[in-house]
């Protein structure tokens, strides 16, 4: 029916190139807010980044903006992003309808009201490979089966003709993610994948992801607020904090070795008692003074300042540079700048 | 030292057992014993179904169980009046995971904390402004953000907010039902820190039901696990940690993320 | 099943409350049909009696009302004083002609307001989205009698479409297809009519329920999976904003019979419309009980449709009536 849009593979290195990205949301008062202001990172094929951010840092725009999904009021102002080597800002409304789900992948934010209420599992993963892919009826049933089993070892029958409300909380993240693999993208975009889940299914989700990155080979971008989820999961980490990232670098040297005042003074807020010995259980924990960052505040210089602990007096006056601590590792702070 | 909290084989079936398939679908309460000593801090940990919220409604009166008891500083609440309950009811109080649904939005904050002394007909009116601010003080939120409505303030403070009216009838008991699970990391440390507080100066007594062993090893005092409607393992915070001996236990606390520990390599490195 | 088991005698009981209701108040209202000829001389009073007792008006309510409603279980509906023939076939010969043009009218209306509905909802606040709801909020402000007049004036000025009656003089000569343009004729201005007057409110309610799911996460994910946009709309947005606009379906299935008395009678459309108004002046009983009665079937048969409907396409409904 449509041809299939095609990759460029061999003149690029990495699969997604953002830079630059501003976003702002309008208000009704014509009040505009920055969400993201000035985003650069890259992602290499079959790499998962871990997305850190607070509510307010720009995380979910970040997820939105990747997909041109931007609700009501939110306009990409700058900036390009480079997926498998086309601006995905200049690419027409067809062009994007291809992408979406059939090159990039979406994992939102709530499995409960992220599927149609009223359409049974199946349908809905079929619906998918139907949008991009021509196969006729037996094809399409087939394939969804697979795509189905190949997510719910066991039952996937009757998962595939159950209703959204017949399903557990976890069963129906499994139907969001058999939705996001199913015409083989080469990118998923997890927003809070398992924010609403028991700890006992969270694993199980993170278990399965693992899994599809070994089998499918599937970049993945997984945007959280808790840092212990990407501990073993994600390659690197960017953390956002009010729309700009603070340190991106390596999983295992931003979670241990955390750079950025900011993301240092995160880490400590977690309590550390399973680990620690008894005698910590009930002490104070650290906390970040002052409260989470005004989007509407537009003043200069770095947005953490009114809160960070280390703070200098040219913090004050300018926004710090992006600043390399090791071959992978960049901090935006005047701590490392020059 | 007499518990303040007494559940004793506490049994709640939902949609009256008419058919099978109703009642194995729905969360009930299968025999729960519980007590709870006052100014400690129990947790309730267990994942969502296991009736961890069932029994919250329970013993904040809210639900009437099918068979058992519950008694509040001795009393069994069974036999007490309508009358009675009413006088019982502020001495438990009860936030929830999500404040924003139940703080109306177009209040400002000093109006949501002083709404408990106009229902209970409590001190004048006076009165009712300044013991309102002092409660403000107490969860940190400021005399500028006292004046603004429930939909401008953020989580945290709006979790604050909840926790300052759960305080204004001066309860002896407060059931935290996932009151942290919604929050940011940083959040979570400073409410976390705040109910530390309050409890160490008011000699409040939390029942802190959540999912997330993290919070829960960090701050209770008693941990008991729920599974499937029955208690399967209770015990002092240390003992369920660090020697667990149920299998949901066990599972429960594998599940937990961590990371406290860094890879060997990086240590070295 | 139990649940529509259930709404079945629902249905079944409150039908035979309204008619008993109806029966009630009828006989309630001071004078019947014969008390006019009481007033003619010509007339013995022996003679009204005698028609009294034969239509057995002199006897007490409770027995009159179980003698109808054994008939009326039998598809006897009493029995006309004016026309002096049995109610049953009476109405059903205008209920015929009403039915013929309120089906096409509502038909044509749902038609028309699904795709206008959602056109207007998927430009929601932009220019189409207000010019439509502009042009329903001022059709809806507009009277239906005006509305149906001021037709009626375009008809007789412009003289393009017959003004009144089902067929022409002479029908039975004309061939086939003339037959259907005849009656394409005759109908069109009563189907303006009812369409201009129901059209808007269905327009806004489609627009609204569509408006309120298209912000909805799972359109917003099903719109991150690449699914094309007429099927978004038409299928997803659509399906979940069925719930509302099933119960109105169903609503207007029950205002079938009822819903165009007015425009018969404005336009001499030879329906149930004139012939209840004539029976009400005249007093003729049995003809408005029936009229009355046949309106309430069509009425509480749309809402339980409405009902059936609701749980063939929602299976929340579905669970939720197996759980109780």
């Amino acid at each position: 029916m449509v041809e299939k849009y095609s990759p460029m593979v061999q003149t690029m290195t990495s699969l997604l190139e953002v830079e630059n990205l501003r976003v702002s949301y309008s208000a009704r008062t014509g009040e505009v807010c920055p969400a993201l202001s000035g985003v650069d990172f890259d992602l290499g094929y079959g790499e998962i980044l871990g997305v850190l951010g607070e509510s307010g840092s720009g995380k979910s725009t970040l997820a939105a903006a990747l997909l041109r999904l931007l609700p009501a009021g939110g306009k990409i102002q700058q900036g390009s992003i480079l997926f498998e080597g086309r601006n995905l800002l200049r690419a027409s409304p067809q062009e994007l309808r291809k992408i979406r789900g059939g090159r990039i992948g979406l994992i939102s934010q709530e499995p409960s009201c992220s599927l149609h209420p009223t359409l049974p599992a199946g349908q809905q993963v079929s619906d998918v490979l139907a949008a991009h892919e021509n196969l006729d009826r037996r094809a399409l049933r087939q394939k969804t089966g697979h795509l189905l089993a190949s997510v719910f070892p066991g039952d996937s029958e009757r998962i595939s003709r159950s209703y959204p409300h017949e399903l557990s909380g976890g069963q129906r993240q499994r139907v969001l993610i058999a939705q996001a693999i199913a015409c083989a993208p080469s990118l998923v975009v997890a927003d809070e994948p398992t924010a609403s889940l028991d700890p006992t299914t969270q694993q199980e989700i993170l278990q399965l992801f693992r899994t599809l990155r070994q089998k499918l080979g599937l970049a993945m971008i997984l945007i959280t607020h808790n840092p212990a989820l990407l501990a073993g999961l994600a390659d690197r980490i960017l953390v956002l904090y009010a729309g700009r990232i603070a340190e991106i670098g390596p999983s295992a040297q931003v979670l241990y070795s955390p750079q950025h005042p900011y993301t240092a003074a995160l880490l400590r807020c977690l309590p550390s008692h399973l680990a620690e010995p008894p005698s910590t259980r009930k002490a104070r924990l650290h906390v970040i003074q002052g409260e989470a960052p005004d989007l509407s505040w537009h003043g200069n210089g770095c947005q953490f300042e009114p809160r960070c602990t280390e703070r200098m007096e040219v913090c004050k006056r300018d926004e710090p540079p992006a600043a390399a601590v090791s071959e992978l590792h960049e901090v935006s702070c005047f701590k490392f700048a020059g | 030292m007499q518990p303040l909290l007494k559940v004793e084989n506490l049994v709640k079936h939902y949609g009256a057992g008419r058919s099978a398939r109703s009642k194995d679908k729905l969360a009930a309460l299968d025999g729960v014993s519980l007590s709870v000593l006052p100014k400690t801090t129990t947790a309730l940990v267990g994942e969502s179904g296991s009736g961890k919220s069932t029994l919250a409604l329970c013993i904040a009166c809210l639900e009437h169980p099918t068979s058992g008891s519950i008694s509040f500083e001795g009393i069994d609440l069974a036999s007490l009046d309508e009358n009675q309950l009413r006088l019982l009811r502020p001495q438990i109080q009860l936030v929830f995971q999500d404040p924003a649904s139940s703080l109306n939005p177009r209040w400002t904050a000093l109006e949501i904390v002083s709404e408990p002394f106009f229902v209970q007909r409590r001190y004048s009116k006076p009165d009712r402004a300044v013991r309102a601010l002092r409660l403000l003080d107490r969860v940190a939120i400021s005399r500028k953000m006292a004046a603004r409505s429930a939909c401008e303030l953020s989580g945290g403070q709006k979790q604050r907010l909840a926790i300052a009216r759960a305080l204004a009838l001066e309860p002896k008991l407060i059931i935290l039902d996932e009151a942290l699970s919604a929050l940011d990391c940083s959040v979570q440390a400073q409410i976390s820190n705040l109910l530390l507080e309050l409890q160490a100066s008011l000699g409040l007594t939390y029942l802190f039901i959540t999912h997330d062993f993290g919070m829960a090893a960090h701050l209770a005092d008693q941990i008991a696990v729920m599974d499937r409607g029955r208690v399967v393992e209770s015990g002092s915070a240390e003992n369920v940690l660090y020697s667990p001996n149920h299998e949901a236990t066990r599972a429960l606390l594998a599940a937990t993320p961590r990371f406290s520990e860094p890879p060997a390599e990086l240590v070295h490195a | 099943m139990r649940y529509l088991i259930r709404r079945t005698l629902h249905a079944v009981f409150l039908l035979l409350g309204v008619s008993l209701l109806t029966f009630l108040f009828s006989a309630l209202t001071p004078g019947n049909y014969f008390d006019e000829m009481r007033l003619n001389p010509q007339i013995s009073p022996e003679t009204v009696a005698a028609l009294r007792a034969q239509y057995q008006l002199d006897r007490p309510l409770p027995v009159r009302y179980a003698r109808w409603l054994n008939a009326a279980v039998h598809g006897q509906l009493g029995f006309s004083f004016a026309y002096n023939s049995p109610v049953a076939p009476l109405l059903w010969i205008r209920a015929r002609n009403t039915l013929f043009l309120t089906v096409t009218a509502t038909l044509l209306a749902w038609l028309l307001a699904l795709p206008l509905g959602v056109w207007s909802a998927a430009r929601f606040g932009r220019l189409p989205d207000r010019v439509i709801s502009w042009t329903t909020a001022s059709l809806l402000v507009i009277p239906d009698l005006v509305l149906a007049l001021g037709l009626l004036i375009l008809a007789v000025r412009t003289g393009w479409f017959p003004t009144g009656g089902l067929l022409s003089v002479g029908f039975d000569e004309l061939s086939a297809l003339q037959k259907l343009g005849d009656l394409a004729r005759h109908m069109a201005l009563p189907v303006v009519a009812l369409v201009l007057a129901t059209l808007p409110m269905l327009v806004r309610h489609v627009r609204a329920s569509v408006a309120e799911v298209l912000d909805a996460p799972f359109l917003r994910a099903a719109l991150g999976h690449g699914i094309p946009y007429p099927k978004l709309l038409y299928r997803y947005a659509l399906r979940a904003a069925a719930n509302p606009l099933l119960s109105l379906f169903g609503f207007s299935i029950g205002t079938l019979l009822s819903g165009s008395l007015l425009v018969e009678v404005v336009m001499s459309w030879p329906g149930l419309g004139p012939l209840l108004l004539e029976s009400i002046l005249a007093r003729d009983l049995y003809v408005v009980i029936g009229g009355v009665l046949l309106s309430m079937i069509f009425l509480v048969g749309g809402n339980l449709f409405a009902d059936f409907l609701l749980y063939w396409a929602d299976p929340r409904i579905r669970t939720a009536a197996s759980a109780k």
